[in-house]
């Protein structure tokens, strides 16, 4: 069958079982918005490409499934860097399309032309420029293997506009010319069985394990693997930024968040820990703080499916190449088999639980004349909302406090950019989330700063009548730098104030189509939750005034050991700083 | 940049202890050369040489990549380049394991006919008895080609300096692994 190569495109995104496209079309990726027209897949027209990209991460992290975006050369292409990276620095599965000038002009700057394919290459899994229609379904093919197999990533196709337009004999490559047409990508996905019972060794005899959960077992689906694990050892679970819900937070031997604004259960547990089973995490810095004296006492089981990983922060004392899942279920499996008892942990849960007790999480109450205390809002929200509720949240303390305060209980429940920490994240991710799990209630928390870089997409998702839920923690500056100058440029806050009422949210919010309110009394806090939960056909924005001076803590300071943890003021005794 | 080439003092004898070469076979197609190279400024590694040609297989090509082993991580770049999609295998050559060559085109002085210092005749006897070719004659000077391993490149190249060297080039080396010497019945793993 004879078709353009646009049709070819749009044909083989059917094929491979894409729903939703996020995008904006302009010159070179014309031609593919003729034949979307005719096709079941739904376009969502976002009002900047880089909603687009973060939309199309939102959609993978809540259904597992590559997020589609499509925009055109040159500016459109350029736009889409941000979310590239920011999912190449989460692993999150994203298959991007950009247009590209025709053939014939290609390289001489002509107009909307921009060097994609170089741009992109250094934030994407893979990049290909594509010159000929007939290559179009085979690397559409190989776009969606990459993305979604080994380590996950964004692939983007560079599709010149004469590319689209040309005439192509239709075929569909199988499987095997998939993998033929990739000699160099075998990822490996099953343990070494003897590095597996080498693991399992280590475990039975350590005193004083930790599991360190990253965000690869969410990748892998490796959750009920997970606490299979959990549960056969008795180990206290760490589940860092990626993680969070990958492990219940309800469960007991969940010590939540480890790393730079972690609980110091978690924190205190790494460093002293004398084993580390790390699964599908990577030592980012924000968990290690300074590394050479990160888990000093500790030997370290190290699984991930990216061989680069293992060993390139902290040597691993037994490496393990392999998806998270298949690794997990085998060791759960030999520590049965091998029938080899657990060592004692008694005193180690007891140090456990004697942290947890002294340094919970905190937060002193409002005072009289104060803002809203941004952990008693999102506790608020996280009470007053249905169970199963996705939280995506911005960059900063916002971020920080949601990701403490909130309880997460299943996996891909928790929407945030980690690594590449994208301020303005929030909005369109949350969009792209709604769009994947429509039949769950989503919350963005966002900061009003985060707010004000993306919120044009909210525009988005009332004409798509896609109702996202935003809650501002609106404390009028870039609060993490505050607190950042507070504590390490003696109080000079330079070019930190945004001011609360410039712009006025809920006008602005109204104006996008969206509910909006504004709430700066705490007994109004719960109501108009209530009121927002209540709103199903159109967005909603929640102005939360919160207290301005409020700081995330625990905190260790940049490039500090984990040991130098800082608590709440309120948690110290006498109140003196617990660092240095 | 991360990216230097072959000087001669780079590659002495002394030198090649800290060396390692990686034979790394990619996809013969357009871009992979530049991915490798992004990956090494990226990633911040050294090179001290790097050849690229294709194989035998019109589909692959072999990129000789020499690394100084006191600055970067054998184990990283091999595990980061192999993450290319386009690297379909990578050897690691330890200087005992491989054979490893390569050239070097030398324009060198000489006295011009009847005039003062060595002459073309001595010049092109010496490079003809270290097994040189004299592959280019003006009136001053010669360009002279030589083969061989690297450090006999180095050899050569001190051996020419007293001349005085005009220009030099040398290609990077290319290798590839040592063969079996014994016979397959012998071996055992």
């Amino acid at each position: 069958m004879q078709m353009t190569g646009a049709q070819a495109l749009i044909k083989s995104l059917e094929m491979e079982h894409t729903e939703v496209v996020f995008g904006l079309p302009g010159g070179a990726i014309l031609p593919a918005y003729d034949p979307i027209l005719d096709s079941p897949i739904r376009h969502v027209l976002v009002r900047h490409e880089q909603g687009a990209g973060h939309m199309a991460e939102g959609y993978a992290h809540v259904t597992g499934r590559p997020g589609v975006v499509m925009v055109t050369s040159g500016p459109g292409a350029t736009n889409l860097v941000t979310p590239l990276c920011d999912a190449y620095m989460d692993s999150v599965p994203m298959v991007a399309i950009t247009g590209q000038v025709s053939r014939a002009v290609l390289g001489s700057d002509s107009f909307q032309e921009a060097d994609t394919v170089g741009i992109t290459r250094s934030v994407t899994k893979h990049n290909e420029l594509l010159m000929s229609p007939e290559e179009v379904p085979l690397a559409v093919r190989q776009a969606f293997l990459l993305a979604t197999s080994g380590r996950p990533g964004p692939v983007l196709l560079d599709i010149p506009k004469d590319v689209l337009q040309s005439k192509m004999e239709w075929y569909w490559p199988t499987d095997e010319e998939v993998s033929d047409s990739m000699p160099g990508y075998k990822p490996t996905v099953k343990g070494h069985p003897r590095q597996v019972r080498e693991a399992a060794r280590l475990i039975c005899g350590s005193q004083r394990p930790v599991i360190y959960a990253g965000g690869g077992i969410l990748k892998a689906r490796a959750a009920e693997a997970l606490r299979q694990l959990a549960e056969a050892t008795n180990a206290p679970v760490v589940t860092t930024l990626m993680a969070r819900g990958a492990f219940p937070d309800s469960h007991p031997q969940c010590l939540g968040m480890p790393g730079m604004h972690g609980n110091y259960a978690a924190v205190t547990a790494m460093q002293e820990a004398d084993l580390l089973v790390a699964l599908g995490t990577r030592f980012d810095d924000r968990v290690t703080g300074q590394t050479s004296s990160f888990a000093p006492h500790a030997k370290v089981v190290h699984v991930d499916i990216d061989p680069a990983e293992l060993s390139k922060i902290r040597k691993a004392d037994v490496p393990i190449v392999g998806d998270c899942r298949l690794v997990i279920e085998e060791l759960v499996r030999v520590l049965a088999e091998t029938g080899e008892p657990q060592a004692d942990r008694s005193a180690w849960w007891s140090a456990i639980r004697e942290w947890q007790d002294r340094f919970p999480l905190h937060y002193d109450p409002q005072a009289d004349g104060e803002g809203l205390k941004p952990q008693a809002v999102i506790e608020a929200l996280r009470d007053s909302s249905p169970a199963g509720t996705i939280v995506v949240a911005g960059v900063g303390q916002h971020q920080m406090w949601a990701s403490q305060y909130w309880r997460f209980e299943e996996p891909y429940t928790w929407v945030n950019s980690g690594g590449l920490g994208t301020m303005g994240f929030a909005v369109p991710a949350a969009v792209g989330a709604k769009v994947g799990r429509p039949d769950r209630t989503v919350w963005a928390i966002d900061g009003d700063g985060c707010f004000q870089m993306t919120a044009q997409e909210l525009v988005t998702a009332s004409s798509e009548r896609i109702p996202v839920k935003v809650a501002i923690l609106n404390n009028a500056y870039l609060g993490m730098v505050r607190q950042w100058q507070e504590l390490f440029y003696e109080e000079r806050y330079s070019e930190v104030y945004l001011s609360p009422d410039l712009p006025d949210y809920v006008k602005w919010a109204e104006a996008m189509g969206c509910v909006a309110f504004k709430v700066d009394a705490p007994e109004d806090v719960k109501p108009v939750i209530d009121k927002a939960n209540s709103v199903d056909d159109r967005p909603v924005v929640i102005d939360f005034r919160t207290d301005w001076l409020e700081k995330v803590f625990p905190m260790v300071p940049a490039g500090h050991s984990n040991s130098d943890i800082i608590v709440h003021p309120s948690l110290r005794p006498g109140g003196e700083k617990v660092v240095q | 940049m991360a990216f230097t080439t072959t000087t001669a003092g780079w590659v002495s004898g002394r030198g090649h202890l800290h060396h390692q070469t990686l034979s790394v076979i990619v996809e013969n197609r357009a871009g992979v050369l530049a991915r490798v190279a992004a990956l090494f400024a990226r990633r911040g590694f050294n090179i001290i040489s790097l050849a690229v040609a294709p194989t035998d297989n019109e589909a692959f090509s072999r990129i000789t990549i020499v690394i100084d082993l006191e600055e970067t991580s054998a184990e990283q770049l091999t595990k980061q380049l192999f993450k290319l999609v386009n690297v379909v295998k990578i050897t690691e050559l330890a200087p005992g394991e491989a054979v490893e060559r390569e050239l070097a085109l030398i324009s060198v002085r000489c006295a011009p006919p009847g005039g003062p210092g060595p002459s073309r005749g001595e010049v092109s006897d010496l490079v003809r008895i270290f097994g040189g070719t004299v592959v280019d004659v003006g009136q001053e000077a010669l360009t002279v080609m030589f083969a061989g391993s690297p450090s006999m490149l180095d050899d050569f190249e001190e051996l020419l300096r007293p001349y005085g060297i005009i220009e030099m080039q040398r290609t990077g080396r290319v290798a590839l692994p040592k063969l079996e010497r014994q016979p397959a019945s012998a071996r055992r793993r």
